[in-house]
């Protein structure tokens, strides 16, 4: 029989990840897409504008505000947020801090602050389903989850308790109160999103491809200045040649020594890699043998 | 860009399941630098002077701590041959549910026996499930040779009692190939051992990258669940309908006629549809946007089939359920069923079998099913729903029930019995558990 029509990998893992895209806009109320401007929610926007059209994504766009941006990002945000004519809500760390309801960590680290602010923003604009850009192949707890994931009313991720996921049979329902993550890149590797985004000309902000930026070293990774602090007393500035792998809140997000300038140099630095993207650039997933699975529990992404 | 196997592992507590495939992982090179030395770290932490590969796959804190698996954890790793998805499954009976989640969508099973117990209860159980589920081929990797010496007769013996039970449930004898291995030392996983000198079969890694993949179905009857209806309402298309899904089954070219289910509407394929521009046909996997000549009433949980071959349209049918759930499955249930898109209310109506995967033989009318158990059931549907059997086509024969009260999933069904009709087979148990009782109890089972 005919292989024309047989897909390749990136051919299944889009068809996947519509086929994903379409359940939830079938089955939830008021579904909301997590979308920080990285390349993961870039490619999650990507691919729902793909799933709808030539209908506009029937969803709106969240943003957690760590504060701790990088200007690249936000202006990249802003301008694919006009583009497709999509509504964006903003949920601030920064307003939080200002009037108490969470305190700055000594550390300086906002990431683990974002849950909160989240998970009031899922209470209340009663969001349902909740679209992430998590992949199993970023972190070993991560390779656990579900791709429908029930949270709780506290938005807690309950490993123990999932539901068995059959085929590709999602079942979305849920209490009052509780909603689901939900994961449609969860079978992609870091190297796939890096092939379909070559594929398809997604355009990303500037800072994953090599650029000269001042940065200094901590524990292991190359920090930039930035509105969340700057080198301590021993810590020296350099400019280097780096590109960031994966895009958090700037205090704990670090940039690689790299010359890849455009994707296919990007593609052939990630393949040869012998770090992954976190390990490389996370300084929160280092803090212990478990620490994305507790931020999980605690309501994290 | 080469082609994709799905596997999934299984077999009992212990027998070594995360072992394998973390070393997978490491003799492909498909870990990474950091990753490992946390794994080395923890293993030294733990006393070990020889990292445990495990520690790449058990990714929950209390998996660690009780050194098990409870749930599937999902790893990617290619070589030049082939792209690999791997489901590592719990081999502990109460988690039983995590392991049918894996199996569901693979292809192939691996499923471990320790060398030293040989085929025990769990083993078969196991097994039935994978058969149960259609995965179409097995490998039998007879673990932990190391500690019987590497014995021939050891292996042969497991082999063939596995091959006989595999055999009664439905497996013809090419689809099953054993292979002796230490997922510990890493013997015949990727590296070919010299411990083995009797073994001239494949290594696991061979095997997976030449045993064949059963493409998607595209020569089967064309079948599409609608998932969604896409009205853009836009200046640019003031009239665009078009009903979004993905091909379950088949091809369907332009021009096709089809029918709409259940309502039994008749149409025909104007156009293909995705944003990347139209197509003139679409296979199994594809998700696509369909166009038909008529103005039809289609919503989300309508099936579009091909007008030639299409479904049953029922509302009282067979079906195998594993029953998932702690709460027993007893006559008479009022339960949701997910069928493709479409969620109806339905009633157990009858039990009529509990199949014993043990003695591979059947309990005619059952008083309940209740956890991990799998038997034949009698379903009616509040409204008809348009179904294939389980075994012609593993997308539209599989659906869910689901608990109306709390939405939770109580077990996996399966239309028609795909367990083949296996009454009077005597079983081949040989030694096995009651000899060697399953010790591995759990810490703190959880709440
Ligand atoms: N000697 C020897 N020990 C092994 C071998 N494979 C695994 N083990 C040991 O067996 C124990 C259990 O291994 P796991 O890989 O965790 O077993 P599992 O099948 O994944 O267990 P569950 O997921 O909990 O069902 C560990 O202590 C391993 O080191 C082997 O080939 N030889
Ligand atoms: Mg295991």
């Amino acid at each position: 029989m005919t292989t024309a029509t047989a897909l390749d990998t990136l051919g299944r893992l889009e068809s996947e990840a519509i086929h994903i895209f379409r359940e939830v806009a079938g089955e939830f109320d008021r579904p909301v897409i997590l979308f920080s401007g990285g390349k993961d929610s870039t490619l999650l926007l990507h691919l729902a504008v793909k799933a709808f059209w030539p209908a506009p994504v029937p969803f709106p766009l969240l943003h957690v505000d760590t504060g701790h941006n990088f200007e690249e990002v936000i202006e990249f945000r802003d301008k694919v947020v006009a583009q497709h004519g999509l509504r964006l809500e903003v949920a601030k760390v920064q307003d939080y801090i200002d009037d108490g309801r969470l305190a700055e960590r000594p550390d300086g680290t906002r990431n683990p602050l974002q849950t909160v602010p989240l998970l009031d923003a899922i209470t209340n604009h009663k969001f349902d389903a909740v679209f992430g850009g998590g992949r199993r192949d970023e972190e070993r707890a991560r390779a656990k989850e579900r791709i429908f994931s029930l949270r709780n009313a506290f938005g807690q991720w309950e490993p123990r308790r999932q539901r068995p996921e059959l085929w590709n049979l999602y079942n979305g329902r849920h209490r009052p109160g509780e909603h689901v993550r939900v994961f449609p890149l969860s079978n992609w590797t870091e190297l796939d999103v890096w092939h379909y985004i070559a594929r398809e000309g997604i355009e990303l902000p500037s800072i994953y491809y090599a650029h000269r930026r001042e940065v200094y070293l901590r524990d292991g990774m190359w920090l930039a200045e930035g509105p969340w602090g700057g080198p301590r007393d021993g810590e020296e500035k350099v400019e280097k040649t780096v590109r960031y792998r994966t895009v958090g809140d700037g205090s704990c997000t670090g940039a690689v020594e790299s010359d890849a300038a455009d994707i296919s140099a990007v593609i052939a630095e990630v393949a040869a890699s012998r770090l992954t993207e976190r390990g490389a650039t996370r300084a929160d997933d280092r803090l212990s043998e478990a620490a994305m699975e507790d931020r999980k529990r605690e309501g994290y992404f | 860009m080469s082609d994709l196997l799905r596997l999934a592992t299984a077999g009992s507590v212990d027998d070594g399941k995360s072992t394998l495939v973390g070393r997978l992982l490491y003799d492909t090179k498909s870990v990474l630098a950091d990753t490992l030395d946390a794994v080395h770290r923890a293993s030294a932490d733990r006393g070990l002077t020889t990292p445990d590969l495990s520690l790449l796959v058990d990714g929950l804190r209390s998996e660690r701590e009780q050194g098990i698996t409870i749930d599937v954890a999902y790893r990617y790793f290619a070589t030049p041959k082939r792209s690999f998805v791997l489901a590592d499954t719990p081999g502990h009976v109460q988690y039983t549910r995590n392991t049918v989640t894996g199996a569901s969508t693979a292809q192939l099973g691996v499923l471990l026996v320790d060398a030293r117990k040989g085929v025990i209860e769990q083993t078969r159980r196991h097994a039935a499930v994978l058969a149960l589920l259609g995965v179409p081929r097995l490998v039998l990797a007879v673990n932990k040779i190391d500690l019987v010496d590497f014995d021939e007769v050891t292996f042969s013996r497991i082999a063939k009692e596995f091959t006989a039970h595999a055999t009664a449930l439905g497996y013809a004898e090419d689809a099953v190939v054993e292979i002796p291995v230490s997922a510990l030392a890493g013997d015949n996983v990727v590296e070919r051992s010299t411990r083995t000198p009797w073994y001239d079969g494949p290594t696991l890694l061979e095997h997976l990258e030449s045993v064949p993949v059963d493409a998607d179905a595209h020569d089967a009857p064309f079948r599409f669940p609608v998932q969604y209806v896409i009205r853009p309402r836009t200046p640019e298309h003031p009239d665009y309908r078009g009903y979004a899904g993905q091909v379950a089954a088949g091809t369907v070219r332009v021009g096709d006629e089809i029918a709409v289910l259940p309502a039994g509407l008749r149409s025909a394929v104007t156009g293909i549809d995705t944003a990347d521009g139209p197509l003139q046909e679409a296979a199994a996997g594809q998700s696509v946007t369909l166009l038909l000549a008529h103005d039809l009433d289609i919503s989300r949980g309508d099936l579009i089939a091909t007008a030639a071959q299409p479904p049953t349209v029922t509302d009282e049918f067979e079906a195998t359920v594993c029953w998932l759930s702690e709460k027993a499955l007893t006559p008479g249930a009022r339960v949701l069923v997910k069928h493709g898109t479409r969620t109806v209310q339905a009633i157990v109506t009858e039990l009529r079998t509990r199949f014993d995967e043990q003695k591979l033989a059947s309990t005619e009318a059952p008083d309940s099913l209740s956890l991990n158990e799998i038997g034949q059931v009698a379903v009616r549907t509040a409204e008809p729903i348009p179904v294939d059997d389980y075994t012609k086509d593993r997308r539209t024969g599989a659906f869910l029930v689901i608990d109306a009260a709390d939405g939770s999933t109580l077990a996996a069904g399966l239309v028609g019995a795909p367990l083949p009709e296996v009454d009077g087979v005597d079983s081949c148990t040989e030694g096995g558990d009651a000899a060697l009782p399953d010790t591995h109890a759990l810490v703190s089972p959880g709440p």
